[in-house]
């Protein structure tokens, strides 16, 4: 089944919409609660980053049958150096967004720990892709 | 006994309307055959739809007052919203002596529990096993909403008996320790809330309830008043062994305060309850207790309340303030150290039903919805007696209800016949259709 998002940028306030609507989803189709935190999390962060960093952008999830994929794309600034944001801590998130409680610098930290394959890809000036795959039955593979 | 509800429908009372579906958080009702219909699987006994039913036509089952008489000594636990719902009144002695008055031998508090039950939830909070943000326990409703809707959640629930079983258990043990035989004992809870009647009667985490009987707040406010009304000041016996703290846990932020958790959320309401147990599952609330309450003010607002839980909530105020600077407690203590506190069982995850066992077939059925859904009028208008129509695309293809059940769906389809009758009434025999033969 495949989800496609159009996600505004700067509605912090709003964001996360997609994310919890995949892990609406994947409850109605009563996978482990376990792995739907993990997508879900790991999505919910790569989500409020393209509004946050970037402007917006859109998202395209496919659940099959053993997996989840999600496409997360922006046409933000891109990251300049994307180990350096991998990094626990590090943030470059505005004024604004601190106050609303965003900018630890956790999250990449935490879709890397969270997702079982992280891709990145970015270019300054262009934008970010985000691919984010959970496997729904891990034990199996 | 399967899947037990305190919260029934009473059919002749039930007009078929579409309030409850609406306001029903885990959309549990469907209006079917003028009638609703609970999914016993869905509901989770919040009492959203005695609130919002006009008709009264949704009840919770309780007990009458009668039932205490088939026990020789009878015992009152009564939750501390009872002291709200008087008038002018602050003294929580006065509705315990008219407990005695209306026929119990004895009474005993909830809130004094729960100043107990509040000690160990500290103890827990330090030893820091229990998953952060620990989730309070003591709504049966949220337990609930966790267990179907939040399962991810559950190894963050306090792992302890509620202020009613543990005052219930201490009220037992004391009453055998005095010379009383079990069965002759009766402890009857006073409830504000159609949750805990669930949970007296099917317990979830204990093996079984000390609690022999449920009387509803609504039922025993009509005995009380005029008990209370006649009472004179030498009448008033000292029987509160409770603290302005345990009383407190009647009201929203109650728990919290009395725990004396600094960096904690106290949420009420269901919808707010939802909103925050979503932000702890995207690991976005970084606080140590979460005080969460289905009602609106807490178990204040529960909906076998009789006064408006603002009110009551003012009322809670005074209450406790004349608790501190005049109350009067007896000298009694039936709080046993030997008593156990902790949950005999974990928390189940709650199945919902699923779409298919097959997973491949499941995904097909969720396109199917989300397909159906793009092709209804998205107005939630409740005619075909689903809440929303996202609600009504899946019972469609669950194959509980029929696409004819939507009323745009019906039109669509009777203008579409109509025009098929329409141009067939037009066709002529080839024998005198001139147009056919020109071509
Ligand atoms: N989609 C994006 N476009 C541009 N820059 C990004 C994007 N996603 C992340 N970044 C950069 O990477 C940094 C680290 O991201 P990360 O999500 O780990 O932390 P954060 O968003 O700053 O804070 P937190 O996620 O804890 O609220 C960001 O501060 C930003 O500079
Ligand atoms: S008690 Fe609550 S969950 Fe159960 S049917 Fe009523 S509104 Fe729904
Ligand atoms: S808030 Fe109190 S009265 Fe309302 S459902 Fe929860 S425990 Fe019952
Ligand atoms: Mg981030």
């Amino acid at each position: 089944m495949n989800l496609h998002f159009d996600v505004e940028g700067g509605e912090f306030i709003s964001a996360g919409v997609a994310s919890s609507k995949v892990k609406k989803v994947l409850k109605q189709l009563a996978i482990q609660p376990e792995i739907i935190r993990k997508i879900s999390v790991a999505m919910y962060e790569a989500e409020i980053n393209m509004v946050i960093h970037a402007h917006g952008g859109v998202i395209d999830a496919e659940i099959m049958p053993d997996y989840v994929h999600v496409i997360l794309k922006d046409e933000g600034p891109g990251i300049e150096n994307i180990e350096l944001a991998m990094k626990a801590g590090y943030s470059t998130a505005s004024r604004l967004a601190r106050e609303m409680g965003f900018g630890a610098g956790m999250g990449l930290a935490n879709m890397k720990r969270y997702a079982d394959i992280l891709q990145i890809e970015s270019e300054p000036g262009k934008g970010t892709t985000v691919e984010i795959t959970v496997k729904l039955y891990p034990e199996q593979s | 006994m399967g899947n037990y509800h305190s919260v029934t429908l009473d059919k002749n009372r039930c007009i078929g309307c579409t309030d409850c579906i609406k306001r029903c958080p885990t959309e549990a009702i469907r209006v079917r055959h003028s009638k609703a219909e609970i999914t016993d699987d869905l509901c989770i006994d919040c009492g959203m739809c005695i609130r919002v039913c006009k008709s009264q036509a949704k009840r919770a089952l309780t007990d009458s007052l009668d039932k205490i008489n088939k026990f020789k000594y009878k015992v009152a636990i009564p939750a501390p919203t009872l002291y709200t719902q008087f008038k002018k009144l602050r003294d929580p002695n006065i509705v315990l002596t008219a407990l005695k008055k209306i026929g119990f031998d004895e009474v005993f508090e909830v809130a004094k529990a729960a100043e107990v039950v509040t000690a160990y939830s500290q103890k827990l909070l330090e030893e820091g096993k229990i998953n952060r943000p620990v989730i309070s326990s003591a709504c049966p409703a949220i337990v609930k909403l966790i267990q179907m809707r939040f399962p991810s959640l559950i190894d963050n629930v306090m792992p302890i008996i509620s202020p009613k079983e543990a005052i219930a258990r201490y009220a037992r043990q004391y009453l055998i320790d005095q010379g009383l035989e079990s069965k002759d004992i009766g402890i009857f809870f006073i409830t504000p809330c159609a949750a805990k009647v669930t949970n007296s009667r099917q317990p979830q985490t204990i093996k079984t309830s000390d609690v022999d009987g449920v009387i509803s707040m609504k039922d025993i406010y009509l005995e009380l008043i005029p008990v209370i009304n006649k009472l004179q000041p030498e009448d008033i016996e000292i029987l509160q062994m409770s603290s302005a703290n345990g009383i407190g846990w009647a009201a929203s932020g109650g728990e919290g305060l009395a725990s004396k958790v600094y960096n904690l959320v106290a949420v009420d309401g269901i919808e707010n309850v939802i909103t925050i147990l979503e932000r702890v599952e995207n690991n976005k609330l970084d606080v140590d207790f979460i005080e969460c309450l289905a009602c609106v003010n807490g178990c204040l607002g529960g909906p076998l309340t009789v006064e408006n839980s603002f009110v009551s909530t003012n009322r809670m105020g005074k209450i406790k303030k004349y608790v501190k600077q005049q109350g009067k407690t007896r000298d009694l203590n039936i709080i046993n150290p030997k008593i156990r506190l902790k949950w005999d069982y974990g928390l189940e995850v709650t199945h919902i039903r699923k779409l298919d066992d097959n997973m491949m077939v499941a995904l097909t059925k969720m396109e199917q919805i989300d397909d159906l859904h793009k092709t209804l009028p998205r107005i939630d208008c409740g005619s075909c007696g689903a809440p929303t129509c996202k609600a009504f695309a899946e019972d469609v293809v669950r194959g509980d209800a029929i696409i004819e059940d939507c009323i745009f769906m019906l039109r669509e389809k009777v203008r579409s016949m109509a025009e098929e009758m329409m141009a067939l009434s037009g066709m002529l025999p080839p024998s005198i259709d001139q147009n056919r033969r020109e071509s």
